[in-house]
């Protein structure tokens, strides 16, 4: 732990994953401290995987978490995590900063699947991910929120998600929303009054070939090709239920687990 | 310069294509989300703290003669969909084309040249400003205001909504517009020195998603 | 039926705008045609395309009013390769889109003619709006403006722009008039002292050759285009 003082707690977590040269993955950084404990988990195939636990306690207000992932060439790491997370009020009243830094090499694959992002009334976060990818690296990115736990107004939530591939910028985007975030960002024009909300980004050097087609998946979820090889899938759901179905079906279609 | 020229290019009559286009407010009442002046009141705000802000920091930044590759290429990245992005490419020509008539320019040639087939409509917005002698704060009010009036005007004949209590809409947003037009100018003003990705990318998820599933129907009244 | 005055009426002038394209390649003719709702524009379309396919290159743009119906229609019915027919969206206002902001079928003529080009003729087809729906000079070369017996034979005596200061008037469906009771003579008489002299053609498309007069006009403008 880098140290803990009035204004929350500093963590930081650690995963760099290498091709070990026999067909598999090794792990030779796995770190992480306080809220923030990695755990290498049996894999599959040539893929390493690993669990985020014990992050349901946190963040709290004025918490500040850093995770990095760094997949190397022709690695194949996969990362989830044990339970949902928590955003959490803090006795500071002050925003917490969730950090995600995902980096993956050309012919390395990275499967980013945690658990929903829970806002919970009171909290505030500001949660970010950049997801930076080298020519011919394929990633699979989920990231849900969820509103406020069953029936609880939510916290105050800004999320902001962004892809780049070989250097170039395909998806930037940002959403607020929780008491003291912009204006109509319940309305019909963003989230339309519902709680769930999810992201699922595909790139696949494949893509560049054959290029997916945009289409609607259900009402409020949309398949979007973005400009580059890679897709996003926006879902607004009632519920986190009926979110993830949407997104697993949308990740069967992308990226079909056979390859 | 002339501040008059600023009335000129927010006009919702400059022939420029916006009369095609709801601004997804045809899915939105297709979808049941905007039934009367009370939702598309909400749907407006969603849309000016949202798209709206984004287009006009990129109008604004555009305005102040950052580089429009780079202003394009990050508009790109902030519309994920693809429906949208050839609508904004697809007005951005249009506005391309009155504004090199209406205010006859170097820039605006050279970004004709460069983006035959259109660059994203706030680029085009804020070059356009530029070329008629505004300055960046105008451009970001022009984006702001279409942000609004697109849907209000589009919903007036869609769900024949009351004309008096639509512009009732846009006036009861003006105060938010100088919101968003303030902090569209202060992050434009950022990208000179760290670049586009000082732009902000607010996002709406129901627009998104309800563009493509417009852009699916056999009968449609408005091209988004 | 062909009551029409000389074709030939004081001389075609060219009031488009810009007759060069930026390469200083001069561009199609564009002709437009409009008229109210179901009076015959997209059937007149298909019989042009029909008529003059083979002796001249041709595109279409149409501009449906809330649907692509009309370009579908023309690429079901294969008057034209699908390459050669486009559709503009208009947002609920058809006049909107051939008059007071041209913007999108400008970008539609110029994108025919970068892509099937060289093209010789671009019939621009507005969607079905009112009688005081006329297209810009600044989109179209010449307007037809299209009515049909069975909307009244009075209309050519209301005027209205579209009937007094179109190019030509084409009054279709003629063989219909003994069935709705319209007055073919007294139209032809009314539409005269309208049109201070410009031509008129009485049509119905029932027969092969229905739109051989309006195939007539378009080619005499052509001539006078490419003089």
């Amino acid at each position: 732990m880098d140290g803990m003082n009035t204004a929350g707690v500093r963590a930081v977590a650690r995963v760099r994953a290498c091709a070990d040269g026999r067909g598999g993955t090794c792990l030779p950084e796995l770190e992480g401290d306080g809220p923030l404990a990695l755990r290498r988990t049996r894999g599959s195939g040539g893929e390493a995987h690993v669990l985020l636990v014990g992050a349901m306690s946190g963040p709290l207000g004025g918490d500040r978490l850093t995770l990095w992932a760094d997949v190397r060439p022709g690695a194949r790491l996969r990362v989830g995590s044990a339970a949902a997370t928590l955003a959490l009020p803090g006795q500071h009243g002050t925003e917490a900063r969730y950090d995600v830094r995902l980096t993956v090499a050309g012919g390395g694959e990275l499967h980013w699947l945690p658990e929903q992002l829970i806002s919970v009334r009171g909290s505030g976060l500001l949660a970010t991910t950049h997801a930076d990818l080298d020519h011919g690296a394929r990633l699979v990115l989920r990231e849900e929120q969820v509103l406020g736990r069953a029936g609880e107004e939510p916290g105050r939530l800004t999320t902001r998600l962004t892809v780049r591939i070989a250097g170039r910028t395909v998806l930037d985007q940002e959403l607020a929303c929780g008491p003291g975030a912009p204006g109509g960002w319940d309305g019909p024009a963003v989230l339309g009054g519902l709680r769930a909300v999810g992201q699922l980004v595909v790139v696949r050097p494949e893509f560049e070939e054959k290029p997916i087609t945009a289409r609607e998946l259900d009402e409020g979820a949309a398949v979007l090709p973005l400009p580059g090889p890679a897709a996003l899938v926006t879902a607004v759901a009632p519920d986190p239920l009926r979110l993830r179905r949407i997104l697993d079906g949308a990740a069967a279609l992308l990226a079909p687990a056979s390859d | 310069m002339s501040r008059a020229a600023l009335l000129v290019l927010a006009d919702g009559r400059f022939p420029a294509g916006g009369h095609a286009h709801s601004g997804g407010a045809e899915a939105a009442v297709r979808a049941g989300r905007v039934t009367g002046a009370a939702s598309l009141e909400d749907f407006c705000r969603g849309r000016l703290h949202t798209t709206g802000l984004v287009a006009a920091a990129v109008a604004a930044a555009a305005a102040l003669g950052a580089d429009p590759g780079e202003l394009d290429a990050a508009a790109d990245a902030r519309t994920p969909s693809p429906t949208l992005r050839r609508a904004a490419r697809r007005l951005g020509r249009q506005l391309l084309r009155a504004g090199r008539v209406a205010w006859p320019s170097a820039e605006l040639d050279a970004l004709a040249e460069r983006f035959p087939k259109g660059a994203h409509q706030p680029v085009v917005l804020g070059v356009a400003a530029r070329a008629a002698g505004l300055g960046p704060a105008d451009a970001a009010y022009c984006a702001a205001y279409e942000s609004v009036s697109g849907p209000v005007s589009a919903t007036v004949r869609l769900l024949g909504l009351d004309p008096f209590e639509a512009t009732a809409v846009s006036a009861r947003l003006a105060p938010e517009m100088d919101t968003v037009v303030s902090r569209a100018v202060g992050t434009a003003r950022r990208v000179a020195g760290e670049g586009a990705d000082a732009l902000p990318a607010a996002s709406a998820p129901l627009l998104e998603t309800g563009a493509e599933a417009h852009a699916g129907w056999a009968v449609r009244l408005f091209a988004t | 039926m062909h009551l029409g005055h000389s074709l030939s009426h004081g001389g075609p002038e060219v009031v488009g705008a810009d007759a060069r394209r930026p390469d200083g390649v001069r561009r199609a003719l564009r002709i437009g045609l409009g008229g109210p709702v179901g009076s015959g524009k997209t059937a007149t379309v298909a019989a042009l395309c029909r008529l003059l396919r083979d002796e001249v290159s041709l595109a279409v743009v149409t501009n449906d009013i809330y649907t692509r119906e009309d370009a579908e229609f023309l690429l079901r019915e294969a008057v034209l390769p699908p390459e050669r027919i486009t559709a503009v969206e208009t947002g609920a206002c058809p006049h909107t889109a051939i008059r007071d902001d041209i913007s999108a079928n400008l970008e539609a003529v110029e994108d025919l003619e970068d892509e099937v080009g060289p093209l010789d003729v671009i019939l621009v087809e507005s969607g079905g709006d009112n009688l005081t729906a006329t297209f810009s000079k600044g989109l179209v070369d010449a307007q037809i403006f299209v009515i049909d017996v069975a909307g009244g034979d009075d209309i050519p005596r209301k005027g209205g722009p579209g009937v007094t200061t179109a190019d030509l008037l084409v009054v279709n469906k003629t063989d219909l008039a003994p069935h709705v009771g319209s007055d073919l003579a007294r139209m032809a008489a009314d539409a005269r002292a309208q049109r201070d002299g410009l031509p008129v053609v009485f049509q119905s498309l029932r027969s092969e050759e229905g739109a051989r007069d309006v195939a007539a006009w378009v080619r005499e403008r052509l001539a006078v285009w490419t003089a």
